[in-house]
């Protein structure tokens, strides 16, 4: 038996079907006497049925109005022929809600009303140390969920207040651990948590806020991270996540009745 | 004057989409990206030929702004979170599958992902693809064959994490 040697694109090409059928055939039967590259090939073959079934639902959604528009000539719609991006109307409206802000803000100086300059700083914190923690798939954590005890001891003492840890697992969320960073004028703890899926959120806590008010749910959306946010005792809270805002809600009120529980 | 015919265009419109939303990992800049090549075929209409298919020709101009895009800026620091949303009707092992799939595409280099999401998924014949991406089919092939192999390594890698496993 002389079995052709086939060359490692070949075997490629075979699966793309860009062969010629004659060696189409030589290819076939070269696989039968190689288990291994037939094996290999078959993998291939699975990324393809993957990546089907992973992207091929885009094919079917309803087209983004903003790019539906973009496909007639842009003569024909002068108007629209402007760069519309979402990102940019969000710090448009972002920018708005600041000045609003500010004025109400310019007013409420002189009430008695409290005012939180720090506040809307946390809730960015606290994003920016989701964005950076959370995708870690090796190192999330500098001390995990099974030495609990000791991370507890260790934030507490580091933060020089008694720390607690909020259990999630009735949210649908374990907790991986925590870890120390660096805060606006001190240290501050983050812990993490996961859902069966992979879907991470972070609480980040901030001592930086003792003696401020108590205040409510604040929500912000940092990017792609939403955040809820508040003051409670010694402690502020952010609790970020990529998940919508009604589960975020859910869970940030569940930490809260936690923590708030003494 | 210009011969680019706007249903055609609409036609594409979905497989852009998807190709984009697997080359870059995150909804947002995929849609970004699809709308900043929508604008350059128009700016480029007059180089269109009739003739000429339509689809290699968009999706090179997609490759065109990628490489810009790759050259002036970072890359998107957490595709895995925002792969959630891909598929809004899949069932929670799909969503998985999305998951690693992500995070092992993010892992390959840009070139090798560029050929085997066009080979893998446009199913673009060899030629195709060269002419897409303005490369000789040798170096198709070549990209195609270390792509996919990778894909494979990075794939059936044990991973610590949930999110990282492959559902076979």
């Amino acid at each position: 038996m002389n079995t052709p040697v086939v060359s490692e694109t070949e075997l490629h090409a075979y699966l793309d079907g860009e062969l010629s059928p004659e060696r189409m055939a030589e290819v076939a039967a070269h696989l039968r006497d190689d288990p291994q590259a037939a094996a290999r090939l078959a993998h291939y073959e699975t990324q393809r049925q993957a990546l089907h079934a992973a992207f091929d639902p885009l094919l079917d959604e309803p087209l983004p109005p903003a790019l539906s528009r973009l496909t007639a000539a842009p003569a024909a719609n002068a108007a629209l022929w402007q760069r519309w991006r979402l990102p940019q109307l969000a710090a448009g409206i972002a920018l708005l809600l600041l000045g609003a802000s500010a004025g109400w803000l310019g007013h409420a100086r002189w009430q008695p009303e409290p005012t939180l300059a720090g506040l809307p700083e946390l809730s960015r914190r606290a994003a920016v140390a989701h964005v950076v923690y959370s995708p870690d798939p090796r190192r999330p954590v500098e001390i995990a969920a099974d030495q609990e005890d000791l991370l507890v001891r260790w934030l507490s003492k580091r933060l020089g207040s008694a720390v607690r840890v909020p259990h999630l697992g009735n949210q649908g969320f374990s907790l991986v651990g925590g870890r120390l960073l660096p805060g606006g004028s001190g240290p501050v703890a983050q812990f993490m948590y996961q859902a069966a899926n992979g879907e991470r959120l972070t609480l980040y806590l901030s001592g930086e806020f003792s003696g401020k008010p108590e205040t409510g749910f604040r929500f912000a959306r940092e990017g792609e991270v939403n955040v809820f946010y508040w003051i409670d005792g010694r402690f502020g809270y952010a609790l970020s996540g990529g998940i919508d805002k009604p589960q975020l809600a859910r869970v940030a009120t569940a930490v809260y009745d936690q923590l708030g529980t003494p | 004057m210009s011969q680019l015919d706007s249903q055609a265009l609409l036609a594409e419109l979905p497989r852009l989409r998807r190709y984009a939303r697997a080359l870059v990992g995150d909804r947002a800049g995929a849609d970004d990206l699809v709308q900043d090549t929508l604008e350059r075929a128009w700016a480029n209409a007059t180089q269109w030929r009739p003739g000429n298919a339509l689809r290699p020709w968009l999706f090179g101009i997609m490759h065109n702004l990628r490489i810009d895009q790759y050259r002036s800026s970072v890359p998107p620091l957490y595709p895995l979170d925002d792969a959630a949303e891909v598929a809004t009707r899949a069932t929670q092992d799909d969503r998985l599958d999305v998951l690693a799939l992500d995070a092992a595409l993010a892992r390959l280099p840009e070139e090798q992902r560029q050929v085997l999401l066009l080979v893998s998924l446009e199913e673009m014949s060899y030629g195709e693809v060269a002419t897409t991406l303005g490369i000789p089919p040798g170096t198709v092939m070549s990209r195609l064959a270390r792509g996919r192999e990778r894909l494979r390594q990075l794939l059936d890698e044990p991973q610590p994490s949930p999110r990282l496993r492959v559902v076979k």
